[in-house]
């Protein structure tokens, strides 16, 4: 049957390759799209890249607020700054993941509802799930610090079915408290990152064929196998945008911390807050900022690399 | 490696409804074990919502679905050995084509499930294109690739939905050809979607034609083709000319005399059906002479259009009552007419079919040309 052979609908190479090869005079004459780049460039630059400039050097400075500060390339200001709040850098790093984990695992249910089930209320879920970004971050933190304070319903519930004794155990807690404790602040990330978590999910859960999954049913997969094999690996670009979009900002938050947390939760974010605005060593809280920047830098891009050999669409 | 003592696939009375509209009516088929079986069809009159209930991706309003002697209506789709080629092939994008054609078998554990998936690829003939992505292939491509990742499993049935829908004509021929040859070499039970009558009819062993939700006639390619028991069925596969008659009396050598707009005409007994006296007397255009040689059957009109086709010409007869028959004429040398002519036209006694006058004669025509 050699007539059934049909190589030469087949592309051997690369489409992209062809088609950049066959009209490059034309694609370079081109200069709009570097036109339209051209103000998102520049706001990059005065936004982006002067303060960075302006925080590394800094960050080398020596001086005082009174005296002045002057730029004598001291390096061991990054020495110091390691060696006096490492504890703090990896606090931040564990309960940023701790808190994206939690988000995803959250997320990730919520978002596949109402991508693939909830049919007309769609739409209104998903403004639910936005719904907290109609009130100002800190106002959203001070009323977690309420409903998990002391007196409140929430606590002596969790303290009458020993709840808080599980998370003493876990050492989450440090006593029968829910406010002030690695659990408070670890809640308090999760909650203010888990729409960053919940909307790339569904935006990646919404594009999935649902057909593909039947197909895997028909093929012999278990719910939780055609879950395994092809939902999940479907929804990884979701996974990966939520999961850094959560992770980011919640390594270098200070509110939950300062808010929610007591002087054993401290995170780095509270503590350049305070370099910055109350020691006033402004070479240390810069020097922090850097290392909590290059930390993070390279933390995604591992992951990135990683979650990328997996079988990303 | 599932065995092969499979048997047949029975629907007893399976039916299925959507809210308050019937897609499918109680329906009673037996599939033979190792048969080629096509479900044919106009778009909307039930044939995937058939086919994914066998699948068990659809759950019937009622009846029962067996394999042997299997009941397999309760049971989840993953649990059922019978695999589907879909419509949309459904490939999975984010593996390639080898693991896409590996996944039934790794999900059931076979060790050599790599070993066989390769075999199956070398089957459909696409061994070479193992690594590749299902997006970097060409929509005939992928279509063999979802072929072959249903047959690799040796299902006991083979739901085939519409598989060669999106190829041309030419790799359409091609595939059913290769189809067929897949189906005697590993002798599985296939069901075959399709609304193209031509491949239902040069594919199938047995073909249901299937309307509104409901079989109007069951049986092989020649039988429904010779003998339709609608209108639908006479329009939809191939052409008909239906003439309406009303019966005289049933007198000897087995034939009926009937009358149609004037006419005394003959039909074999047994292609009337019993009891009815107003009839859709039924001629195939191809059963039609030019000229009185064809038997003792005659009629005459105007020539209004001739298609010269290669093998054949197609020619339209006005009849002096407005209706146009059409007669197809092998290029052979017979008998010639012209645009304008006035020409007679005859058959034998055993070429016509009656139809109970009832029925809409135009039903099911309208699909008569979709594929060239
Ligand atoms: N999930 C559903 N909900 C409601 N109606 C449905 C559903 N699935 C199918 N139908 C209806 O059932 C009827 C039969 O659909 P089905 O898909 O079986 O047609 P088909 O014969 O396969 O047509 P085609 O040749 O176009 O594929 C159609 O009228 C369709 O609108
Ligand atoms: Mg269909």
């Amino acid at each position: 049957m050699a007539s059934v052979h049909a190589p030469q609908v087949e592309p051997q190479a690369p489409a992209l390759s062809t088609g950049s090869a066959t009209t490059p005079a034309r694609r370079r004459r081109n200069v709009v799209p570097y036109v339209l780049l051209l103000p998102g460039m520049l706001w990059l630059v005065v936004f982006f890249v002067v303060p960075m400039i302006t925080l590394a050097s800094q960050s080398l400075q020596e001086g005082s607020v009174d005296q002045g500060y002057v730029f004598t390339g001291n390096v061991g200001v990054y020495g110091e700054a390691l060696s006096q709040y490492w504890e703090q850098l990896v606090r931040s790093i564990g309960y940023a993941a701790s808190a994206t984990v939690l988000a995803l695992l959250f997320g990730y249910p919520l978002a596949y509802f109402i991508a693939q089930k909830a049919g007309r209320w769609k739409n209104i879920l998903l403004v639910l799930v936005i719904a907290p970004f109609f009130t100002s971050f800190l106002i959203r933190t001070l009323a977690r610090q309420t409903i998990l304070s002391d007196g409140g319903w929430v606590a002596t519930a969790a303290k009458t079915t020993h709840v808080t004794d599980l998370l003493q155990l876990l050492r989450l807690t440090e006593n029968d408290r829910l406010m002030a404790s690695k659990f408070a602040v670890i809640c308090g990330l999760t909650y203010n990152f888990l729409p960053f978590m919940i909307l790339p999910l569904y935006a990646s859960l919404e594009r999935l064929d649902g057909r593909l999954v039947e197909a895997a049913g028909d093929l012999y997969a278990s719910p939780r196998e055609a879950f395994r094999h092809v939902t999940w690996p479907l929804s990884l670009p979701g996974v990966v945008a939520g999961t850094l979009l959560t992770f980011i900002p919640a390594a270098g938050d200070f509110i939950n911390s300062k808010l929610l947390g007591n002087t054993n939760t401290v995170m780095i974010g509270q503590v350049i807050d305070a370099q910055f605005l109350r020691v006033l060593n402004y070479p240390l809280a810069a020097a922090l900022s850097f290392v909590l920047l290059v930390l993070i830098v390279t933390l995604v891009a591992v992951y990135v690399r990683r979650a990328g050999t997996e079988e990303l669409v | 490696m599932a065995g092969h003592e499979s048997g047949d696939l029975r629907l007893a009375g399976i039916s299925k409804q959507f809210e308050a509209f019937t897609a499918v009516h109680p329906l009673d088929l037996t599939v033979p074990a190792g048969s080629f079986f096509a479900l044919l069809g106009p778009s909307g009159c039930g044939k995937t919502t058939t086919l994914r209930m066998v699948a068990g991706l659809e759950e019937p309003t009622g009846g029962r679905i067996l394999i042997g002697d299997k009941d397999i209506t309760d049971t989840r789709a993953y649990q059922r050995n019978v695999n589907t080629v879909f419509q949309s092939y459904a490939l999975f994008p984010h593996m390639s084509v080898v693991d896409n054609v590996s996944f039934g078998l790794k999900r059931r554990g076979d060790k050599n499930a790599d070993r066989k998936a390769k075999e199956a690829l070398e089957l459909v003939q696409l061994g070479e294109v193992a690594r590749k992505r299902p997006s970097q292939l060409s929509g005939g491509m992928q279509q063999r690739v979802a072929l072959a990742r249903a047959i690799v499993n040796r299902p006991d049935v083979l739901l085939l939905d519409e598989p060669l829908g999106a190829l041309d004509l030419k790799l359409r021929r091609q595939m059913q050809i290769e189809l067929k040859r897949i189906q005697s070499e590993v002798g599985l039970t296939f069901i075959h979607v399709t609304h193209d009558q031509e491949e239902a009819m040069t594919m199938a062993d047995t073909i249901a034609v299937m309307n509104s939700g409901r079989v109007e006639q069951l049986g092989d390619p020649a039988t429904l083709y010779e003998h339709p028991r609608s209108t639908f069925v006479a329009n939809f596969l191939g052409q008909s000319n239906l003439l309406r008659a009303t019966v005289d009396r049933g007198e000897g050598n087995g034939v009926v005399e009937v009358t149609s707009h004037g006419h005394r005409l003959e039909v074999r007994r047994d292609h009337v059906p019993a009891g009815v006296r107003d009839i859709w007397l039924g001629v195939r255009p191809e059963k039609l002479r030019l000229g009185d040689s064809g038997g003792p059957n005659r009629l005459s009109g105007q020539v209004t259009d001739v298609s010269f086709t290669g093998v054949a010409t197609q020619y339209l007869v006005r009849m002096p009552w407005g209706r146009e028959l059409v007669v197809v004429q092998q290029n052979d040398g017979s008998g010639r007419a012209r645009a304008g002519e006035t020409v007679t036209i005859s058959w034998a006694a055993e070429h016509g079919f009656a139809l109970d006058a009832s029925q809409d004669a135009d039903a099911g025509a309208q699909l008569e040309d979709d594929h060239g």
